[in-house]
């Protein structure tokens, strides 16, 4: 086709990268790990000891299963291989066991598994324009390789943190290269084995879901790019539907056989959680919470408000997991859902219309990925992740994305700091390691857009500098003061919505892009 | 710009390497009641903030020098004074007299590793990328990867962010001499290994080149008043820096012999530990250490140590060029290592130093050299508790120095100055192809190195030979090390002038 363009021979630096990072998440074996580490564990015990029957009823360690089917089949499968590493971790009952052994599998499993990142990875750099430039920083796909392979932020949730991102978003990656490469039907069975991975996915389906209808399923296009209805393929919808069906089939079926559907369910769609997670994202309601605090805050200064009829939690809160609003209309999980198919609609309308091809469908996937994470439910800083890493690939290809992306990977990255800044001091080791990292992607992509002046305008980059200062004063100065006390939460707050600031500019930025962006496939096949 | 972005990028990276390395665990950790040099570095920070200066060598009722007693010159202990200073300002529990005593905890292990991290960032790093950009052959991005690959050496990172010690100053601070001498700077160069000299008696192995290129260098400007009034100038910059570095001591004669005494401590045998040198080695087969009386074995270190060094350094008196003194370096410090007295297995890192500059010359050798040297700590390391960095940071430096500096490609006959041996098999065996015999050499000792360090690590030692492993791991040491001797005398005596001229960027 044409996007697969001819790779020179020599990808030995692929396999350096590569190595080079492995070798990295190795000395990171015994970093700190978060709870998620006991949730695996936990779930390797329960897939192994238990029918399958029952693991979605086993309820002994507070970590239930909480994935689909398909990844509790994944755990199954280690399980087999953690017998030779120590037998104890796969006891349901071994709360909290982390032997040397358990440490040393479960961090080996996952960087043995971001084998299919690696993959996916190459896969993807095929599917860029190369230019021919013999310098190595001039080749968009070494670029690419070092934003994604070496990237922040699965390093820290993954290696550190503990959980396996690298390796869905490896599927993730392939299922989006096949498509650059017109395998339609791999990249169907391979989103649909993500879903039934991990169902965090859900919120990019739809840009899946359009996409497959108007560029696969309708043969052909007038020549002004609109849809020719009378091009439909039956054969093509119902191939897909099939492939799609069949998957969840084998995934879901044995439990919808035994009956256990809404059980599977509800352990899955857990809606008894608040609105913010306990440190807010970086997202709209962080912006709306601290509206929220300062419209109370000025109401009672203004004598407008009456202290004591205010909520406790919204003076002393940032902390406590269920958040009221004081002054502003709180926020029920509808509302956000509402919001969030309201956020991605223009985008799909957009490629349903003027379709771009894959990269108009690899845009509007990181559009609903943000636009899920601007203004979803309960969303986790991590879930940043998932418009980060697709973004890479547009990234490299055009400096306004390249600059979307700067602002976006480094506020959201940064945004990742809390999860490492635990109380325990010990760990803040890591966080640096963190922070040397966080500057490769950043040297790397400079480099490549070194002709052409600088990526960001004065503005943006006084934003991001900013972020420098916030650090040292989160970090250093705060805990010396004596709001220390009082307000403890104060810093974390601070970031989340300087950061949300940065995230929402990007989106911003990133929908005009798409809205206004000219046909750029088409010029490309003119050539 | 391209060229700054790609230092940054690799400083990056060995600043990764280091502080991933020192989330692990530190000699002594949760071993009472001595513990290790980590307690002996906060000690030392204790007792130079608690007690005045003329207590910090003797042994008073406030300063236990059974207890890791000072035995660094003055330098190290006016470091350990500014970093008690602001251990004060966090937390004053962790300089306490007597109640600090084997202090542990993750606060002040961040601490500790800081100050390491940050005497690294300010001396010996940028040492390496001015060494690399003025002094390495080739283009920029060959000079990168070359400075890539001696930051992440491992023995360093390893005992440094592993172990803990602060070898990055006294290292650095012996690179920063080396840089003033190749720059023709010679004050400035004698007065940075001067200081080095004062942070780290260890630093002796390297004087006698320092001093073999000055001198020369004065005679090659003649006999006049010229080169006595540069000597004049050089030995009193010498002179000047350590009776700044000695002030506090010099009141009272006692003080200066009793540091003295503290430093080289000559009651404590030929050698301790297992240490990968020739007496430790030949006290396998011959017990020299109970045969031999305490005076023979002083002067049998001597006479043997004189015997190696004497060669290098004539031939550098004689030819007193930059490249020829980065191989007096190495083989003089090498010879005291195998030689002297009173050697420590972490001393190998004196020698790893210099074998780092020659990094691009001779990548294989350097490689194999700077391998073999971490292997030889591989008992000590294990005690502490680093396997995993150990193996890890080992991995990743064969490969990157094989990948990035293509060591095994560059290695021809001629590369990797083979002159000498190919002399001495011309005759009988012409037609040997001598760098295939290298590489082959090569690949055999990385693979035996793996397997004791396999052995090591899994099988447990018979009852009867409890240190069967560590004596094996140090034997073999010895006699890679035996051989690297040899063949670096043998490229410094034999190697003829080479045809580029090392002072071509001044």
């Amino acid at each position: 086709t044409v996007m697969a363009a001819p790779v020179t021979n020599d990808q030995s630096w692929f396999f350096a990268l590569a190595l080079g990072v492995s070798f990295l998440k190795c000395l990171l074996i015994n970093a700190y790990h978060s709870t998620d580490f006991e949730v695996h564990r936990n779930w390797l015990a329960l897939t192994h000891s238990l029918p399958a029957a029952q693991w979605y009823y086993e309820a002994t360690s507070e970590w239930t299963l909480d994935y689909p089917p398909l990844f509790a089949w994944f755990e199954y499968g280690l399980s087999h291989i953690a017998r030779f590493f120590d037998k104890e971790m796969l006891v349901v009952q071994n709360l909290n066991y982390a032997s040397p052994a358990t440490i040393l599998f479960q961090r080996l499993s996952v960087i043995v598994a971001d084998v299919v990142f690696f993959y996916a990875v190459k896969e993807c750099c095929k599917c860029l324009r190369e230019d021919k430039g013999k310098d190595l920083l001039g080749k968009p796909s070494f670029i690419l390789t070092v934003l994604l392979l070496w990237n922040f932020g699965l390093l820290i949730v993954d290696h550190i943190h503990f959980q396996y991102n690298g390796f869905l978003f490896g599927v993730l990656l392939l299922s989006i290269a096949r498509h650059f490469q017109n395998r339609h039907f791999e990249g169907a069975l391979l989103f649909s084995i993500l879903l039934n991975l991990k169902h965090i996915y859900l919120y990019i389906a739809p840009a899946y879901g359009i996409y497959l209808l108007r560029c696969f399923c309708f043969t052909q296009s007038n020549a002004d790019g609109s849809l020719q209805w009378r091009s439909f393929s039956v054969v093509r919808l119902v191939t897909l539907g099939t492939i799609v069906l069949s998957t969840f089939s084998v995934s879901f079926g044995p439990f919808i056989a035994l009956g256990q559907l809404p059980q599977v369910l509800s352990r899955l769609f857990p809606f008894k959680r608040g609105l913010c997670h306990a440190y807010w994202a970086p997202n709209i309601w962080a912006l709306y919470n601290i509206a929220d605090k300062a419209f109370s805050i000025l109401g009672v200064k203004f004598k407008l408000l009456d202290i004591n009829k205010l909520p406790k939690a919204s003076m002393t809160g940032g902390l406590v997991q269920e958040f009221q609003h004081s002054v502003l209309p709180s926020v029920s999980p509808l509302a956000t859902l509402i919001c969030t198919v309201l956020s991605i609609l223009p985008a799909l309308f957009r490629i349903w219309h003027r379709p771009n091809g894959a990269r108009g469908f690899l845009r509007c996937l990181v559009i609903c990925a943000l636009g899920s994470f601007m203004f979803g439910w309960h969303v986790h800083e991590k879930a940043i992740l998932m418009a980060i890493l697709p973004l890479s690939l547009l990234a490299v290809e055009s400096r306004e994305d390249a600059r979307i992306f700067l602002i976006l990977s480094i506020t959201g990255h940064y945004s990742l700091f809390p999860l490492l800044f635990t109380t325990q001091v010990a760990h803040q080791n890591i966080s640096h390691v963190a922070i040397y990292n966080l500057h490769i992607g950043n040297v790397i992509l400079h480099l490549f857009f070194r002709k052409g002046g600088a990526l960001l305008n004065p503005l943006e980059a006084t934003y991001l500098l900013g972020l420098i200062p916030l650090e040292l004063i989160c970090e250093f100065v705060y805990p010396l003061t004596v709001w220390q006390k009082t307000f403890p939460f104060l810093p974390l707050m601070l970031t989340s919505v300087y950061c949300a600031l940065g995230v929402t500019y990007a989106f911003i930025r990133l929908y005009i892009s798409l809205l206004t962006c000219s046909d750029s496939t088409k010029k490309i096949k003119t050539q | 710009m391209e060229n700054w972005s790609l230092i940054s990028l690799c400083v990056l990276l060995g600043l990764t390497a280091r502080w991933a390395v020192s989330f692990h665990s530190y000699s002594g950790a949760g071993k009472p009641p001595m513990f290790g040099d980590y307690e002996a570095q906060r000690h030392w920070q204790e007792v130079t903030y608690n007690l005045p200066v003329h207590e910090w060598y003797f042994n008073t009722t406030n300063n236990d020098l059974n207890y890791w007693g000072l035995d660094y010159p003055p330098l190290t202990a006016y470091h350990s004074l500014v970093c008690a200073y602001v251990a004060k300002l966090l937390n004053p529990e962790w300089v306490e007299l007597y109640a600090s005593r084997g202090y542990e905890s993750h606060s002040h292990k961040l601490f500790m590793r800081a100050t390491v991290l940050f005497t690294d960032i300010l001396i010996y790093i940028p040492a390496v990328l001015l060494y690399c950009f003025y002094f390495c052959d080739g283009s920029s991005k060959q000079k990168v990867a070359t400075a890539f690959c001696i930051l992440l050496y491992p023995g360093l990172i390893l005992i440094d962010y592993g172990h803990f010690q602060y070898n990055s100053v006294s290292l650095g601070l012996a690179l920063w001499g080396i840089l003033g001498l190749g720059l023709g700077w010679d004050l400035f160069g004698s007065l940075a290994f001067t200081l080095a000299l004062n942070y780290k008696q260890m630093e002796l192995y390297h004087s006698l080149p320092f001093f073999c290129y000055l001198l020369g260098k004065c005679i090659k400007q003649g006999l006049t008043w010229r080169g006595f009034f540069h000597l004049f100038k050089i030995s009193m910059t010498v002179l000047v820096t350590f009776a700044l570095c000695w002030m506090p001591f010099l009141s009272d004669p006692k003080q200066p012999l009793q540091v003295l005494h503290r430093l080289f401590p000559v009651g404590r045998g030929l050698f301790e530990d297992k240490v990968a040198n020739t007496w430790c080695s030949l006290n396998v087969l011959i017990k020299i250490k109970t045969l031999l009386s305490r005076e023979t074995q002083l002067f049998l270190s001597f006479a043997l140590t004189l015997l190696f060094v004497l060669p290098s350094s004539l031939k550098l008196l004689s030819k007193p060029t930059l490249w020829q003194f980065k191989l007096a370096l190495v083989n003089t410090s090498l010879a005291f290592f195998l030689f002297s007295f009173q050697v420590h297995e972490k001393s190998i890192l004196l020698v790893a130093l210099p074998v780092c500059l020659v990094f691009n010359e001779i990548p294989l050798i350097a490689t194999w050299f700077l391998l073999t040297s971490t292997f030889s700590m591989l008992p000590l390391l294990l005690k502490d508790g680093l396997l995993l960095p150990y193996v890890v940071t080992s991995l990743a430096f064969l490969f990157l120095s094989l990948y990035l500096l293509s060591a095994l490609e560059r290695s021809t006959e001629e590369e990797l100055r083979l002159g000498l041996y190919r002399k001495l098999t011309q005759r009988w065996l012409p037609k040997l192809n001598l760098s295939r015999i290298i590489k082959w050499k090569f690949w055999f000792s990385l693979a035996a190195m793996a397997a004791l360090s396999f052995t090591s690590v899994w099988l447990k030692p018979p009852a009867k030979l409890p240190d069967l492993f560590p004596v094996l791991v140090s034997v073999l040491s010895f006699l890679h090390f035996l051989g690297f001797i040899i063949y670096f005398n043998q490229v410094q005596l034999m190697e003829p002038q080479r045809k580029k001229s090392q002072k071509k960027t001044n």
